[in-house]
C-alpha cells in the first residue's frame, strides 16, 4: 500500500513541476497573439476563426455579400478573399471597370472606395469586355 | 552526383540559370504568375498568371559547345487561356486568372494541358506547324482565286519548309459545372479522365465530353449554416486509377475509391493529427488548413502544406503523418499581424523532387526551403535579382528569431511580406526547379561539374 503510493507521489510531482515550467515560459506564442487580436477587436466572435472566413470564401465576388466587419479600419484595410467586391449589376460592374482603367492606378485590387451607380451608363462608357491582348511580359521583355 | 537522385548535403550547391519577367516598380496584377507546372518529361514549363495568360517555356537541346550549360528554357507558346467574365444572373465577377495548370502525358506530336480559372477549365492543344502546302491549282501563292479559264496545267501542291509556328487551340471547353471556385484539377492515370474540386464539391469529367460530369464528392450541407469546412485541394494517385486524395480547411485529408460507390463522400482513409486541445487558440484551424495536397511519385505518401509546415504521411498511416517540417515557426509569434493583413490566409503549394527524397516549399522575403527526407537537412534559399548572374552559385539564408543577429542573417520584422513565393515546381528528373516569385520566374539549376 505505501509503496503504491510513494510510486504516485512522483508523477504527481512531475505533472506540478511540468505546470511551473509552462508558467515560467510563458504562454504559448499563438496564445499571446491571440490575446493582442482580441485587444485590438474586442467584437470578435468567441467561435475559432473558422465558419465566417469560410462563408466568405464561398461568396467571393458575390453581389450584395456584406464583409463581416471585425472594425471598420479592418473592414477598409483587410480583404480576406482576393477581389471581393459587390455590384449591384452588369453596367455597375462595367462602369467601375472603366474608371479604374481611366485611373491607371499601379492598383493591387479594386478600388474599394468607388462610388458606382451616380449615373446611367450608355454603350460609349462601357470599355470592351474582351480583357487586353497585351503579351505577358514573360514571353516578351528582358529574357536572361 | 546523379542528377534527379540527389541529396540536400553540403555537395549541392544551387546556381541561378536564368529569370523571366522584368524589374517593375509597382507590378500590374495581370503579370503575378498564379501556376507553375513541368509537363512529365520536363522539356517544357508552362506558368499562369492573373491576367488569364498561359507562357509556355521549352528547354533547348543541350549544345555540344556549352558543356557547363544545361539546357536554358524559351519561350515556346504564349496565349490568353481565360478572359473575364461577368455571370449576368448572379452578379457575380468571375476572375481570369489560371488557378491552375496540369499537362497530359504526350500521345502524339501535339501537347496537351488543363487550364482552369474559379469557373472554367479547358484543355489546350499545344502544336508545331513547320511545313506549308505550296502550289494550289486554283489559288495563287496570296491565296487570292485564279480565274478557272487561266489554267492550262494541273499540279500537285506540295508541303514546303516554313518558318516554325506553334500553335496554340482550345479543344475543350469544360463550364458550367461548378457553382464554387475551382481550386485544383487533376488528370487521371488513365489518361481518359480528369477531375476537378472546387471548395464543396468535386467533378469527373471525360476529356471527349465536356456537356456532362460526374459529381463524385458533395460536402455541402443541407443547412448552409452548419457548413464547418471546405475542400482545398485534390489529386488523383499517380498509378491507381479509382484513388483520389483530397485535403480540407480543417487540416484533414480523406482518401476515395470511386469503386466504393458512385458518390465518394464516404471517405475509405482519413488522415488526421490529433490536436492537443490546451494548445487551441482563435488561429488553430486557420493556421491548420491544408492549402496544397500533393501524392509522391511513387504513389506511397502524401504531402500536405499548411500554413506553418510541411507535412509528409504515409497512407498505410492515417493517425498522425510521418514527417513534419517547419517552414518558417517564427510567424507563429506575429499571427495577429499577419491576420490583419490576410497574409495568414495564403496558400502556399509544396512540391517532391523527381525521386521523392526532397521537398520544396515557399515562404515570404521570396525565400523558399527545402527539406531532404533522408538526412533530415534542410535550407532556405532566396530568388533576387541580386543573384542573378549565370551560374551564381545561392547562398543559404537566415532568419533570425531571437536577440542577437549575425551579419547574413536577417530578423523577423524585416521579413517582406509582399514578396512571397507560392508556386514552385521541380523538374520530373533532375535537379531543375522553376520559382515564381511575384511577377518573376527563376529558374535555378544544381550545379554541374
Amino acid at each position: 500500500m505505501s509503496q503504491k503510493q510513494e510510486e504516485e507521489n512522483p508523477a504527481e510531482e512531475t505533472g506540478e513541476e511540468k505546470q511551473d515550467t509552462q508558467e515560467k515560459e510563458g504562454i504559448l506564442p499563438e496564445r499571446a497573439e491571440e490575446a493582442k487580436l482580441k485587444a485590438k477587436y474586442p467584437s470578435l466572435g468567441q467561435k475559432p476563426g473558422g465558419s465566417d472566413f469560410l462563408m466568405k470564401r464561398l461568396q467571393k465576388g458575390v453581389w450584395g455579400i456584406i464583409s463581416y466587419p471585425l472594425s471598420l479600419d479592418v473592414l477598409l484595410c483587410v480583404d480576406k478573399i482576393e477581389g471581393e467586391t459587390s455590384y449591384f449589376d452588369s453596367g455597375d460592374y462595367n462602369m467601375a471597370k472603366a474608371k479604374m482603367k481611366n485611373k491607371q492606378l499601379p492598383s493591387a485590387g479594386p478600388d474599394k472606395n468607388l462610388v458606382t451607380g451616380d449615373h446611367i451608363p450608355t454603350p460609349q462608357d462601357l470599355p470592351q469586355r474582351k480583357s487586353s491582348l497585351v503579351t505577358s511580359k514573360l514571353a516578351g521583355g528582358q529574357v536572361e | 552526383m546523379i542528377p534527379g537522385i540527389g541529396t540536400l548535403t553540403q555537395d549541392t550547391l544551387w546556381c541561378f540559370s536564368q529569370v523571366k519577367g522584368t524589374i517593375e516598380i509597382g507590378t500590374t496584377e495581370a503579370d503575378i504568375i498564379s501556376t507553375v507546372e513541368f509537363n512529365h518529361t520536363g522539356e517544357l514549363l508552362a506558368t499562369g498568371d492573373k491576367g488569364g495568360r498561359v507562357v509556355i517555356f521549352q528547354r533547348e537541346q543541350e549544345s555540344k559547345n556549352q558543356v557547363h550549360r544545361r539546357g536554358e528554357y524559351n519561350v515556346y507558346s504564349t496565349f490568353q487561356s481565360h478572359e473575364p467574365e461577368f455571370d449576368y444572373l448572379k452578379s457575380l465577377e468571375i476572375e481570369e486568372k489560371i488557378n491552375k495548370i496540369r499537362w497530359l502525358p504526350q500521345q502524339n506530336a501535339a501537347y496537351f494541358l488543363l487550364s482552369t480559372n474559379d469557373k472554367t477549365v479547358k484543355l489546350w492543344k499545344v502544336s508545331e506547324r513547320d511545313k506549308r502546302p505550296e502550289g494550289y491549282n486554283l489559288k495563287d501563292e496570296e491565296g487570292r482565286l485564279r480565274d478557272p479559264a487561266t489554267i492550262t496545267t494541273l499540279r500537285v501542291p506540295v508541303l514546303r519548309p516554313m518558318d516554325l509556328m506553334v500553335e496554340a487551340t482550345p479543344r475543350r471547353v469544360f463550364a458550367n459545372a461548378h457553382t464554387y471556385h475551382i481550386n485544383s484539377i487533376s488528370v487521371n492515370s488513365d489518361y481518359e479522365t480528369y477531375m476537378s474540386a472546387d471548395d464543396l464539391r468535386i467533378n469527373l469529367w471525360n476529356f471527349e465530353i465536356t456537356n456532362q460530369s460526374f459529381n463524385i464528392v458533395d460536402i455541402k450541407p443541407a443547412n448552409m449554416e452548419e457548413l464547418t469546412e471546405v475542400i482545398t485541394a485534390a489529386e488523383f494517385h499517380p498509378h491507381h486509377c479509382n484513388t483520389f486524395v483530397y485535403s480540407s480547411s480543417k487540416g484533414t485529408i480523406r482518401l476515395c475509391d470511386m469503386r466504393a460507390s458512385a458518390l465518394c463522400d464516404r471517405h475509405t482513409k482519413f488522415f488526421e493529427e490529433p490536436e492537443d486541445p490546451s494548445n487551441r487558440s482563435f488561429f488553430s484551424e486557420i493556421i491548420s488548413s491544408i492549402s496544397d495536397v500533393k501524392f509522391s511519385h511513387s504513389g506511397r505518401y502524401i504531402m500536405t502544406r499548411d500554413y506553418l509546415t510541411v507535412k509528409v504521411w504515409d497512407l498505410n498511416m492515417e493517425n498522425r503523418p510521418i514527417e513534419t517540417y517547419q517552414v518558417h515557426d517564427y510567424l507563429r509569434s506575429k499571427l495577429c499581424s499577419l491576420y490583419e493583413n490576410d497574409c495568414i490566409f495564403d496558400k502556399f503549394e509544396c512540391v517532391w523532387n523527381g525521386s521523392d527524397s526532397v521537398i520544396m516549399t515557399g515562404s515570404y522575403n521570396n525565400f523558399f526551403r527545402m527539406f531532404d527526407r533522408n538526412t533530415k537537412r534542410d535550407v532556405t534559399l532566396e530568388a533576387s535579382r541580386e543573384n542573378s548572374k549565370p551560374r551564381a552559385i545561392l547562398k543559404p539564408r537566415k532568419v533570425c528569431v531571437g536577440g542577437k543577429r549575425r551579419k547574413d542573417e536577417i530578423s523577423v520584422d524585416s521579413l517582406d511580406f509582399s514578396k512571397k513565393i507560392l508556386h514552385t515546381a521541380w523538374h520530373p528528373s533532375e535537379n531543375i526547379i522553376a520559382v515564381a516569385a511575384t511577377n518573376n520566374l527563376y529558374i535555378f539549376q544544381d550545379k554541374v561539374n
